[in-house]
């Protein structure tokens, strides 16, 4: 059965996004994370979204499947667009379109929303564009190869790069196990759905302790099977996927570099996300 | 040349060697031999499985893989490199998230070089049949598929001895003729030793030797067909005789007049043979 | 009670980019009193389909009637009904959570019936632990988690059992266990068959099981049923079972070789039924039938 764990789930396919250097598509991806937060008014985020295009173009993942990770964290965007729409004070001069007590809706609280809720959706996505287009194994390399200076001080970065793998292995397993666990409980009339917080929290225990159980049980049988499988840490040890950069990654850096000291421009040459406002309400 | 000798061994999980799972094993395996073992559960199967690959060693007795002593600890990894072993879960066996990502976890521990690596990946998925899934997710195979890849995972470090741990338990009659048809070939076409431990008598008949365990002993070894003709002492080790054999066994004790027959096929055949006469 | 399923439809992940059909319009009924199995690949739909029968999944479309109750209805009382309809999934051992066996087995009974009396409850768990054939006193202070595996098969089969369901359904109740745990398993279903538990329907893999043990079955396959009917009749149509990739019974395999070679069985399959007929058309043992 098919779980619904898309959120870091890689999307198979062949494309120019996918083949890039997973260390490059890191380093980017906290570059456009910081692009987006420097983007200081629309033409910025615009410049951004411009950009988001063209990987999910160049990615050939689905829009829809890019867009089902903004799905699951569709609740938070709505409820702190909400709050900042009702409660947005800052500045000193509000042009004022409805109150109610000490409830004001003001155009800067709606550009203030709007602009807020655009950064966590592309962030969201352009997160999931990452996910999406690398395996969890080349994530975890390109991790632990950007944090190999790290060794220089004892961190086990190996180890650590190994635990990422194997754990993001074992989430469709351990979530089919659940949903097993789950239903058979409820076969025997256990009640998930009503209760207090209390009550629902001691009517997981017959849900939680097989899955710990199971774990335990899987995690000594991988560790036998990686032991067979002649596993004895990273001495010695080849990777056949070595990373490698290309002409790809180095287009990516180059057009990322592009839009940093392109919002920067933007940002000098329109100001801030209010300036819209004086252009209509000056004239 | 014997690929696995065993040397009066005792292994007991608790501390004190009180209840030996394995108890005083006296055992010899030839390079190119397909070794079926049954039992009933507990009857110390696995255990005798993990005491060949070192991942148990004897608390006494020696265990040797060509020649060399499981308990030293030189050996250890070389071992490993010869008797591969693919176990019971197909769930808990892969690593990573990639099939090919998953079969090269092997060659990578034992320090091949990539060409060489993309070249052990290329020849184990296709010796089980998987190629076209090498870019695909374990997650979305079917049990017999796992379970291959696993296998294509033991193969990528190129063992001449492959040890299976229940590993068709798990699986839909589909899977296990996968899995069967997978192992028989490479004992047949790569002389791979095999030592396959199962619970269906329909799968030892297609091993050269079978060995019976009991309470940690071996109580009986011998082909196939041998260990199936003593259904009686077969019994008081509960186990059964594969439903063929059985079948046929109540005709010979009506009277009628056939040879032995362990598969449909054979009976049907000796039963052929005894309708035209009559 | 009585089994009736029309059009029963099930759609996973409806309105979504994976929505896959599961079933795709299930006709079966099953009477009571019947011992069914029920026959199908993996992903042919028939988990699915007994997942419904304890109303763990909600059909998307048909309609579902065990006995007095509409499973389709809204205000059906699950509850009540999977407390008569038990379930016996595929591992079951693995869903053992509590410190004791007793405390284990007893969570069943203390979830569907909230009236009883702790000795009630203690002497239905009691019932329960020698009905699977386990030592009351030997086991009941144990942590399920030291058992041996096929005693925690029984421990988890009598957690489901302690509510004396009319109904049993067991998913490859036998799976992994080695033959002498497999033919007490089965010796185990019939024993309680007939009495309080009236019906019992096993999903299967295992065809010389099916035609060893069933009353009658039904064959699964792209989410629908493709053969309904006695052992004895499925296993005829031996040739579309096999292009199925399903297995058939030894003796069907044995029958149908001999009916190439011109010999016809008129067997139902079974292990007994098929010496005897092979014996008849020897002229051994049937001989008295002919005098």
């Amino acid at each position: 059965m098919l779980n619904d764990v898309t959120f870091g789930q890689y999307y198979p396919t062949k494309s120019f996004v996918h083949s890039m250097d997973p260390r490059a598509k890191l380093v980017l991806t906290i570059a456009y994370i910081v692009a987006i937060f420097l983007a200081d008014n629309f033409f910025g985020l615009a410049a951004v979204i411009l950009f988001l295009a063209l990987a999910v173009i160049f990615s050939r993942v689905p829009f829809g499947s890019v867009l089902r990770s903004v799905k699951m964290i569709l609740f938070i965007i709505v409820f702190t667009a909400i709050l900042n729409l009702f409660f947005y004070t800052a500045g000193e001069e509000l042009h004022v379109l409805w109150q109610w007590k000490i409830i004001v809706i003001s155009w800067e609280a709606i550009i203030n929303m709007v602009f807020l809720a655009l950064r966590l959706f592309l962030l969201v996505m352009g997160t999931s564009v990452l996910t999406l287009t690398t395996t969890p194994v080349a994530l975890t390399d390109g991790i632990e190869s950007l944090l190999t200076p790290l060794k220089w001080i004892r961190f086990p970065v190996h180890e650590l790069a190994l635990i990422m793998s194997i754990a993001l292995r074992f989430i469709p397993t351990l979530v089919d196990e659940t949903n097993r666990i789950v239903s058979a409980q409820k076969a025997r009339g256990a009640d998930f759905e009503t209760g207090g917080l209390i009550r629902r929290a001691k009517a997981m225990i017959p849900v939680l302790v097989p899955l710990l159980v199971s774990a335990f049980r899987r995690a000594e049988d991988l560790g036998d099977a990686m032991d067979a499988r002649c596993y004895s840490g990273s001495k010695g040890r080849t990777k056949y996927k070595k990373l490698k950069f290309t002409w790809r990654d180095a287009l990516g850096v180059l057009l990322l570099a592009g839009l940093i000291t392109g919002i920067v421009f933007l940002n000098l040459y329109f100001g801030g996300k209010f300036a819209i406002l004086n252009y209509f309400f000056s004239a | 040349m014997e690929a696995v000798e065993f040397d009066n061994v005792k292994y007991s999980y608790r501390e004190d060697g009180t209840s030996p799972a394995v108890n005083g094993v006296t055992l010899q395996i030839e390079a190119g031999q397909f070794v079926a073992i049954l039992g009933r559960n507990g009857s110390g199967k696995s255990t005798l499985a993990k005491l060949i690959n070192a991942l148990l060693l004897p608390d006494s007795g020696q265990v040797r893989v060509f020649g060399m002593d499981t308990k030293d600890e030189k050996n250890t990894f070389t071992i490993r490199k010869s008797a591969g072993m693919v176990f019971q879960n197909p769930d808990n066996q892969t690593v990573a998230s990639i099939v090919e990502d998953d079969v090269a976890f092997g060659p990578e521990n034992i320090g091949l070089a990539r060409e060489e690596i993309g070249k052990r990946i290329e020849f184990a998925l296709e010796a089980v049949g998987m190629q076209e899934f090498r870019y695909s997710t374990p997650a979305r195979l079917s049990g017999g598929q796992k379970q291959r890849i696993a296998i294509a995972g033991v193969l990528a470090i190129s063992p001449q001895i492959m040890i299976l741990d229940e590993s068709t338990a798990m699986l839909d009659p589909q899977g296990r003729r996968e899995v069967m048809e997978v192992i028989k070939r490479l004992n047949r076409e790569r002389g791979m030793t095999i030592v396959l431990i199962t619970h269906f008598m329909e799968e030892a008949l297609q091993a050269d030797r079978a060995i019976v365990m009991h309470r940690g002993e071996i109580v009986m070894d011998g082909t196939p067909h041998e260990i199936f003709a003593r259904s009686r002492e077969l019994e008081t080790y509960s186990l059964t005789l594969p439903r063929a054999a059985y079948i046929c066994k109540k005709l010979q004790e009506a009277g009628l007049e056939i040879s032995d027959a362990f598969t449909a096929e054979e009976l049907a055949e000796e039963l052929c043979k005894s309708m035209r006469k009559g | 009670m009585q089994i009736d399923a029309k059009g029963l439809t099930y759609i996973y992940n409806p309105k979504s980019p994976f929505a896959s059909t599961a079933l795709s319009g299930v006709d079966l009924s099953i009477a009571e009193g019947e011992f069914f199995g029920i026959i199908g690949h993996t992903g042919s739909g028939k988990s699915t389909f007994v997942q419904h029968l304890n109303a763990l999944l909600k059909a998307s479309g048909g309609s579902l009637r065990i006995g007095e109750y509409d499973l389709t209805d809204k205000k059906c009382k699950f509850l009540e009904l999977r407390s008569k309809v038990g379930m016996v999934f595929q591992y079951p051992e693995y869903q053992l959570f509590a410190e004791t066996v007793e405390k284990d087995v007893a969570f069943g009974i203390k979830n569907f019936s909230k009236e009883k009396t702790e000795d009630e409850i203690r002497e239905a768990v009691k019932e329960a632990l020698e009905t699977v054939g386990l030592d009351w006193n030997a086991v009941k202070d144990a942590s399920p988690f030291e058992l041996s595996g096929g005693q925690k098969r029984r421990v988890a089969i009598a957690g489901v059992i302690v509510t004396k369901p009319e109904i049993l359904i067991l998913d490859e109740p036998a799976a992994g266990l080695d033959p002498l745990g497999k033919k007490e398993l089965m010796e185990l279903l019939h024993s309680i068959h007939g009495g309080w538990c009236k019906t019992i329907i096993i999903v299967s893999h295992d065809m010389d099981e099916i035609a060893e043990n069933c009353t009658r079955a039904a064959v699964f396959s792209g989410g629908r049923v493709v053969m309904e009917g006695k052992p004895s009749e499925i296993f005829l149509r031996a040739d579309a079972l096999l292009e199925m990739g399903l297995d058939i019974p030894v003796t069907a395999k044995c029958a149908r070789i001999l009916k190439q070679d011109g010999f016809s069985l008129d067997t139902d399959f079974t292990c007994d039924d098929f010496v005897a007929k092979v014996l008849s058309l020897c002229g051994k043992g049937g001989a008295e039938h002919a005098q």
